[in-house]
């Protein structure tokens, strides 16, 4: 896939360079355990750190370490942590891209660290590692994650169903099921979010997964409260906030179009019919 | 320090424990603590399906279910448990539905259904359609539909909160109680990841689904984060822990990744075949073929391996070939995991088989349980208001081997019994007296931790630990890989005293975790091996090359684990004991398809 650099507006320059924060002088490791393998190769690191009891501001570190061809960014990332500097500090759990938990910018593109192969970058210049934007820094790579989950909980992400459930399934068609599967894929990575331009200059922002995660109730055949959602996303901070800057769908590691599933509910919005 | 309150407590935020906590909320005050955030949680990664016999496309009942729950668990499942399990699975998939999940569907609108291994027609026949499902990410939606409907309840989650200790009214290591007395929970002791301080959580009643332990071994389907706490947890304070042995070796992991490829690929029509293009599995099963209980596949793949016939240039591996079918059957049905053979090992199913090779996958045993998911503490008593459900429970319904799709199945229905009871339970009973300072075992090991000096590292032990248990306690086992493999796992347990973390911060310390966790798994590993020791017999997903048939006579019984006072006077030791297999139908035959 060629990499085609996130639209920022604003930041452009900033996007994979230090900026103003200081860089420490760089560490590296042989790490144990890995092998002198055939087509291993280096690679550097360049992280954005923070450690708030340190009370000191952020700051760049590099790390090289060694990688195989089959090594995920987060390979790199837990070999830093397990042979370098135990106080790197990430998330992450399943580590092949579905549990949603290590999204972070990656030489300026938000992907998930676990779905990102070493092999694929550039290995001649260092590799930029930051958190996610828009979102508090915790920790290192960690953000506050409840601005966005209490964003994804107004829209109201689930069934809503009048009367009482029938005795079996409710009757869903292929095509009826097929309308809404797009963004039934989200695992809340918050990676789309996070890449919006709109979403970093003003955080009340709904922002694109909050909207993916109505538009996947909205377009359920099954359910009643399309109406409903659609009055809260008309909001001053909903869909008509978003600028099909396209940020969303490039970073999405699912694969959603998020951008025309905003779209689609810009239209019901207007049309009303969904 | 903090102190709460709560009727209910849940462990664990993945399947079972929000299936819990949907039940228990709108019954009694409930918390639910979760070491991640609960979408984070592994029931996410399940894939191919649920199974019901819902019947929706061709006759389907539930005792014939409950028949193959049985058969594929190699006769130790508890068969009461069994059939409580397949004949509310109906009940279960209906559920799911009526939340929203997005089954696909039949032309007609019904939820649709595919074939999966080891489920059959009329005991044996031929395979049947009984996996409900969502294309390749039934878990992702369970969880997903799940967390919506908590979402819905305002259930109170306590997000990246580690449990690390559970409180009992009595100390059941130090000294035998007798069945009679009562024993009773009175909460858990949690860390609060983003501030590094201690909560102390009094509950009448406290649920573990805490999920799985696949972390033991190196090459695993497993999140980094399934490190069986609750087992340790539950072990640590001297409840058994039942059929550790029983590890489940997924066939189809990306060979060398250990990343898991449904087997909804067999079950829509892929094939397995060795260096010579071979359909193998046609040797080892004639009649269902590629689609034989997940044990009997993988030893099947490990032996073409090991008898040369691998794949690849250390001829190491097997390959899944889904060349021949429809690529819009291949879009439709299994997209994730088509993609996961792109991205991580940049093949194309379309047109190139897909290198495989086993993959731990799934902790058959656990924290026993009665089928209303009580935690039993001897063969017939139990711990008042503690439940266990999930992969962290063992009931038993997956005996020796699990079933494929019984797991999405074991966490929405033992989930369910877990949330009435517990909320049902807290209602009759007034709090437990906590033990006095609730807190000192987990603060005293996070200070030790903090402080130390020994200089060991955790990921240095946790290697050796993870190769080792590869090496001696994997598909193949036998006294001699055991006991190489125990001696390292005691050598292990020596050096853990010397763990230091780098991390000496307060805040977001995830380096001081990793280091507590290895310690579950140092201990829960000695627990699968002197089992694996002790039972000289195959079994299901246990097999010994030096007792290579079962063994009714001798092992057709559970076994339990406890951890007592070392005969030697020093220290703790494993202890085994053993629990009769609850027989209703089915008397055991040998295993053939």
């Amino acid at each position: 896939m060629a990499e085609q650099p996130e639209i920022a507006p604003e930041q452009a320059s900033a996007v994979g360079t230090p900026g103003g924060a200081p860089v420490r002088k760089p560490r590296s490791a042989q790490p144990g355990g890995r092998p002198d393998a055939v087509g291993a190769f280096d690679v550097t690191l360049r992280i954005r750190r923070f450690n708030p009891e340190a009370g000191a501001e952020a700051y760049w570190e590099e790390f090289t370490v060694r990688a195989l061809r089959t090594d995920r960014l987060l390979d790199a990332l837990h070999t830093i942590k397990w042979e370098v500097d135990g106080s790197l500090t990430f998330r992450r759990s399943c580590a092949h891209g579905i549990c949603g938990s290590d999204a972070m910018r990656i030489n300026g593109r938000n992907r998930l660290a676990c779905k990102v192969l070493l092999k694929d970058l550039d290995p001649s210049k260092p590799i930029t590692v930051e958190p996610i934007k828009g979102l508090a820094v915790v920790k290192d790579l960690v953000v506050d994650m409840e601005p966005f989950f209490a964003s994804y909980r107004e829209v109201m992400p689930f069934l809503i169903t009048g009367g009482n459930a029938p005795s079996a399934e409710r009757r869903q068609s292929p095509e009826e099921r097929a309308r809404y599967d797009d963004t039934t894929k989200c695992i809340l990575c918050a990676a789309c979010t996070s890449s919006c331009p709109v979403f970093w200059t003003d955080g009340q922002y709904f922002g694109p997964a909050a909207i993916v995660n109505a538009h996947r109730f909205i377009f359920d055949s099954r359910d009643t409260g399309g109406a409903e959602r659609l009055e809260i996303l008309n909001d001053k901070e909903g869909v008509w906030r978003c600028r099909t800057i396209f940020n969303c769908t490039d970073a999405c590691p699912r694969g959603i179009e998020v951008t025309k599933a905003i779209q689609e509910v810009k239209r019901a919005m207007i049309t009303r019919a969904f | 320090m903090q102190t709460h309150q709560y009727d209910v407590v849940i462990v664990g935020a993945g399947g079972a424990g929000m299936r819990a906590a949907l039940e228990s909320s709108t019954r009694a005050r409930t918390a639910v603590l979760s070491k991640l955030y609960p979408t984070r949680s592994h029931t996410g990664a399940a894939q191919g399906g649920m199974c019901a016999a819902l019947g929706n496309v061709e006759e389907d009942n539930w005792e014939w279910h409950t028949f193959d729950t049985v058969k594929g668990g190699d006769y130790l499942v508890d068969q009461d448990a069994a059939e409580v399990m397949a004949r509310e699975a109906i009940e279960a998939v209906l559920d799911l539905e009526h939340m929203g999940l997005p089954f696909n569907r039949t032309p007609d609108g019904l939820i649709d259904q595919r074939k999966f291994g080891g489920h059959t027609r009329n005991h044996g026949e031929a395979p049947v359609r009984r996996a409900c499902y969502a294309a390749d990410r039934t878990g992702h939606m369970i969880l997903q539909t799940l967390y919506q409907q908590c979402v819905k309840q305002d259930v109170a989650f306590f997000n990246e909160f580690y449990a690390l200790d559970l409180l009992l009214t009595s100390d059941l290591v130090a000294a035998e109680v007798a069945d009679d007395e009562p024993v009773r929970v009175a909460g858990v002791v949690a860390h609060d990841l983003a501030t590094g301080e201690a909560h102390i959580f009094r509950a009448k009643a406290v649920i573990l689904a805490t999920g799985g332990a696949g972390k033991i071994y190196k090459t695993t389907s497993n999140a980094h984060t399934l490190t069986g706490d609750g087992m340790a947890l539950a072990f640590r304070r001297g409840i058994p822990l039942e059929d550790m042995e029983f590890f489940q070796f997924h066939p189809t992991g990306l060979a060398g990744l250990g990343i898991l490829l449904s087997e909804a690929a067999r079950g829509e029509g892929a094939i397995l075949r060795n260096s010579e293009g071979e359909r193998f599995m046609e040797r080892y099963a004639p009649s269902i073929k590629d689609l034989a209980p997940r044990d009997m596949v993988a030893r099947a793949m490990a032996n073409e391996v090991r008898e040369g016939r691998g794949c690849g240039p250390n001829k190491d591996y097997v390959v899944l070939d889904l060349t021949h079918l429809e690529r819009a059957q291949i879009d439709a049905k299994l997209p994730d995991i088509t993609e996961f053979a792109r991205t991580y090992l940049g093949v194309e199913p379309y047109t190139e088989p897909v290198p495989v090779y086993p993959t731990a996958h799934y902790a058959m045993g656990g924290v026993p349980t009665t089928i209303d998911t009580e935690v039993l503490r001897t063969n017939t008593a139990v711990v008042g208001g503690l439940y266990a459900a999930g992969e962290v429970a063992c009931v038993s319904v997956h005996g020796a081997n699990r079933l494929g799709t019984n797991s999405l199945l074991d966490i929405n229905v033992f989930g369910k019994r877990a949330g009435i009871a517990a909320a049902a339970y807290s209602a009759a009973v007034e709090l437990a007296e906590l033990p006095p300072a609730p807190e000192a075992t987990m603060v005293a090991q996070l200070e030790r931790m903090l402080s130390g000096k020994g200089g060991e590292r955790v990921a240095d032990l946790r290697r050796a630990l993870q190769e080792s248990m590869d090496l001696g306690a994997q598909v193949f086992r036998s006294a001699e890989s055991l006991t190489a493999t125990l001696d390292e796992i005691r050598r292990l347990k020596a050096r853990y005293p010397s763990v230091t973390v780098q991390d000496k911060g307060r805040a977001f310390n995830t380096d001081l975790l990793e280091a507590v966790e290895l310690g579950f798994l140092l201990d829960l590993a000695e627990v699968v091996v002197v089992g694996a020791l002790a039972r000289e017999e195959s079994r299901g997903g246990h097999f010994r090359e030096d007792f290579p048939l079962r063994d009714d006579v001798r092992f057709m019984k559970h076994t339990m684990a406890y951890l007592r006072p070392a005969a030697t006077g020093d220290g703790t030791e494993v202890r085994l004991d053993s629990k009769p297999v609850t027989v209703t139908r089915y008397q055991p035959m040998e295993r053939k398809y």
